[in-house]
């Protein structure tokens, strides 16, 4: 019977034949996370199990980066918590200060995660793994102590939506614009209880960053995962970002049963904008001109990456960000940091009157490093625009792609690069 | 066991900063998180609860991040039992793990108003609205969940897999 990538991949790491969606199985994990929010909580519920070790020291990981660099006292302690666990427990990859990055991009870079595995993290864009071809799902922190003492957790096998894009992309479009296009058309709860199965033509020919920003959003669209097919991109970026190189190619079977399909011609779109307060309140970005704004995101797990550095840099070389807007810009990890340096990137930003940060998540979840005040308005890279998520219950955001919001801060209100 | 309480309804696609505001998730404590429980949809929202009252919400309750935090918040807001049309995934395992009772009520939790009272019989899946004379019927647990909520959660179901208890 033909088979979703979705099964194919939970079939290989569990002993229970995978026959229909909605069966229970249960499953070997190829790798755990959790996060300075998450991982005090997953210590706490490990203790009560009363397990004394991590199933395997080399398959827990812990990345310290949503406060970092820490932002008060209660965070700082918390980091303390996670700290003296990962050395109690010897853990190989506990990523906290200098070797830190946002979880979701550093992962993928670092080799950790690649094609085939199957991973659980304690952060909802855990999915972002989807990208290299795994099936990543996020839970809480109770479930991943489970995946951490045992090595194994139940998935309930979802049903998929296939989704394809075709057409040709125009300039300034990119995967941010392709996945907003995908979460403004079925819903923030379209996918819900689902995984969604990207290919086409656009998807055959998008790098694996691309796709990365894309898997990273399946769960604003409610979905359990985000997966693209194992293929040439994929193995040039695992060959790239040292994890073996896969000797297998991996997609769905012809005729595989999904849900629904959903199919996009990107022939002549425009850059699209999420509005207030819900990633699915899509908008093409020349409808929201007049739109004037106080602050500008680049960065995050969704587009910190260094083409989304690249992307934001040409946009901003030789200009000026608006004297009303502080365009904050957080390469989101240290590789990625590096290789601005390396390619003059940091000096076109601050050229152009950018403020350049650390590593972090900050202020994508209101964290700190870039908080809205009551009333203000921010274009942001990262993935979600709920109320009060930046700062204040009274400020508002914009979800946009790099060259979106870099044009954005050029222009001091909503403005796509064709714009300028 | 059965649960009583006032209904306060919220609406749909109640997010985790809605329910618990990120930057305040700088501890685990139940008590502080149930302080600032649907503070980011209103500040001092849990004014209005008193122990043992139910939330009703509308569709995809829970959407947003993995935060357990947020089923912690309003358990420590004294609220045992959240009734809606439908939840977010992994809101609804973690609220299961935490021991939150959640009732999928479908299109029918739109006939719950603001300020009824409730009655909770989990072993039927039934909800009892006394003040309108209502009964919704829930569908029943999947046996997954039925194993935790058996095993007292999944930190005792766990702990039973570990030789432990």
């Amino acid at each position: 019977m033909p088979k979703t990538l979705t099964q194919k991949i939970i079939q290989a790491h569990s002993d229970e034949a995978v026959e229909r969606d909605g069966q229970i199985a249960q499953c070997r994990l190829s790798l755990v996370l959790a996060n300075d929010i998450t991982a005090p909580l997953a210590i706490k519920s490990f203790r009560a199990m009363k397990a004394d070790k991590v199933f395997d020291r080399d398959k827990v990981v812990f990345v310290m980066d949503h406060f970092t660099p820490q932002k008060d006292i209660d965070s700082a302690n918390q980091v303390l918590i996670c700290r003296a666990f990962a050395k109690e427990q010897n853990i190989t990859h506990y990523y906290e200060g200098g070797n830190c990055g946002v979880e979701h991009t550093l992962l993928p870079e670092q080799g950790l995660v690649g094609p085939g595995d199957l991973v659980i993290g304690a952060d909802s864009h855990t999915c972002t793994y989807g990208g290299v071809g795994a099936f990543a799902t996020g839970m809480g922190s109770t479930d991943i102590a489970a995946g951490m003492a045992l090595g194994e957790t139940w998935l309930k096998i979802p049903s998929a939506i296939r989704v394809e894009y075709t057409g040709i992309m125009p300039e300034w479009l990119r995967a941010k614009d392709l996945i907003l296009m995908l979460i403004g058309e079925i819903g923030v709860d379209g996918a819900l209880y689902r995984a969604l199965e990207f290919g086409g033509p656009v998807v055959d020919a998008l790098p694996v960053e691309g796709r990365l920003t894309m898997a990273n959003m399946a769960i604003e669209a409610g979905g359990k995962a985000g997966l693209f097919p194992v293929d040439a991109q994929t193995k040039a970026y695992c060959a790239e970002h040292g994890r073996p190189e896969p000797n297998f190619t991996l997609a769905a079977d012809e005729g595989a049963p999904y849900e629904r399909k959903v199919i996009f011609d990107v022939t002549g779109m425009e850059p699209l904008v999420a509005c207030p307060h819900l990633p699915s309140n899509v908008k093409p970005v020349s409808e929201l001109a007049d739109t004037p704004i106080q602050q500008v995101i680049i960065g995050s797990c969704t587009n910190g990456r260094i083409s989304d550095m690249r992307d934001a840099a040409n946009v901003l070389r030789g200009r000026k960000v608006d004297r009303n807007v502080r365009c904050i810009v957080l390469p989101s990890t240290p590789e990625v940091w590096k290789q601005c340096l390396r390619e003059g990137l940091l000096e076109i930003f601050m050229e152009a009157g950018c403020v350049v940060g650390p590593c972090t998540c900050g202020p994508c979840l209101g964290g700190h490093m870039g908080i809205l005040g009551d009333g203000e308005r921010a274009v942001s890279t990262t993935n979600r625009n709920f109320r009060g998520r930046m700062g204040s219950l009274d400020s508002e955001v914009y979800l946009a792609s790099p060259v979106v919001a870099a044009a954005s801060a050029v222009v001091g209100s909503v403005a796509g690069p064709a714009q300028l | 066991m059965n649960y009583k309480g006032k209904a306060h309804k919220v609406g749909d696609h109640i997010d985790t900063d809605a329910i618990i505001p990120a930057r305040l998730l700088v501890t685990t404590d139940a008590a502080k998180l149930g302080e600032n429980c649907l503070s980011g949809l209103e500040p001092g929202w849990v004014r209005r609860v008193r122990k043992g009252d139910i939330l009703v919400a509308g569709r995809n309750f829970g959407c947003g991040s993995s935060r357990e935090h947020a089923p912690i918040a309003i358990l420590g807001a004294g609220i045992p039992v959240v009734v809606a049309h439908s939840f977010a995934r992994i809101f609804y395992r973690n609220a299961f793990n935490m021991g939150l009772l959640l009732m999928e009520a479908g299109d029918d939790a739109e006939k719950i108003q603001d300020g009824d009272t409730l009655e909770i019989i989990p072993a039927e899946g039934r909800i009892r609205d006394a003040t309108r004379s209502l009964d919704i019927v829930c569908p029943p647990l999947p046996e997954s969940m039925s194993a935790i909520i058996a095993a007292g959660g999944l930190v005792g179901h766990v702990k039973r897999r570990l030789g432990k208890s």
